[in-house]
């Protein structure tokens, strides 16, 4: 016995939604980039759930591929945001708006 | 008793995802991330997915989140402030947010997630499967991550080279 499909797709979607709350309300980029791998996470959790209610595999082969693709954004994104801050001594995302105007 | 156990580690993660959002210090949020993704790595052995259990906290909790926390201890990121509530934005995310769960709880009532009993077992309970799975099914894509993790790493290496930006070159 186990909670329902229902509840685990509605979890995803929460825990989804307060990712995209974050990414769209903190100033700090390494805090919206944590943000965002919450969303991803979020993702990840729907598809293990469907995949198990389902009965078939796809979806948890999926999650392991993105896994390594959170992994490797994760990598070249911090060292975006190091270069970013080399070369402005900032990493507030309204102190960065070169290319809004 | 499983739904005693979904019920506390859904609110355990939930709570935590909020304390990412919402702490002021970034250290706390990778911490409250870290604690988060535990709380999903239980949902997942709920789920009988134990393998993906073991490889998120391995990848996420264990690499991932060291990694954030490095980088944080790295950049000086004192002074600013915390929040960007302009209106638009913040109007902007509450109804998204609104909008995927209304839109998800409608589809529930109407019984169109297609929600039975769990089927049997899957393949995430079984790392022989697994690995079967991986190498005849999903070879290519098995190759693909392979070549994408080999170009991530050219790309930090060539990012963090000390004169990338030509700004103090040696």
């Amino acid at each position: 016995m186990t909670a329902s499909l229902d509840a685990y797709v509605m979890l995803s979607a929460a825990l989804f939604a307060i990712g995209f709350f974050g990414v769209l309300v903190r100033r700090n980029t390494l805090v919206i980039y944590m943000c965002l791998e919450l969303m991803l996470v979020a993702a990840t959790l729907a598809l293990v759930a469907f995949s198990r209610f389902n009965g078939t595999e796809d979806g948890d082969v999926f999650v392991f591929f993105i896994l390594t693709v959170a992994a490797a954004e994760v990598a070249v994104g911090l060292a975006i945001i190091v270069a970013l801050f080399r070369a402005r001594q900032t990493v507030q995302v309204d102190q960065l708006d070169s290319l809004k105007h | 008793m499983f739904h005693l156990a979904f019920s506390v580690l859904s609110v355990f993660t939930l709570a935590f995802a909020l304390g990412v959002v919402l702490s002021k210090n970034a250290v706390n949020g990778a911490m409250c991330l870290l604690l988060c993704l535990a709380g999903v790595a239980g949902l997942f052995l709920l789920l009988h997915a134990y393998l993906l259990a073991f490889v998120l906290l391995l990848v996420y909790a264990g690499a991932v989140v060291a990694l954030f926390l490095f980088i944080i201890m790295l950049l000086d990121m004192q002074g600013g402030r915390t929040w960007r509530l302009k209106a638009p934005s913040a109007v902007a995310a509450f109804i998204a947010g609104a909008l995927l769960i209304v839109g998800l709880n409608l589809l529930a009532v109407r019984g169109m997630l297609g929600a039975g009993p769990p089927m049997g077992h899957t393949v995430g309970s079984s790392l022989k499967l697994y690995a079967y799975q991986l190498f005849t099914t999903y070879l290519l894509p098995v190759q693909v991550m392979g070549f994408l993790l080999l170009v991530a790493m050219l790309g930090v290496i060539v990012l963090s080279r000390r004169n990338a930006g030509g700004e103090d070159a040696p």
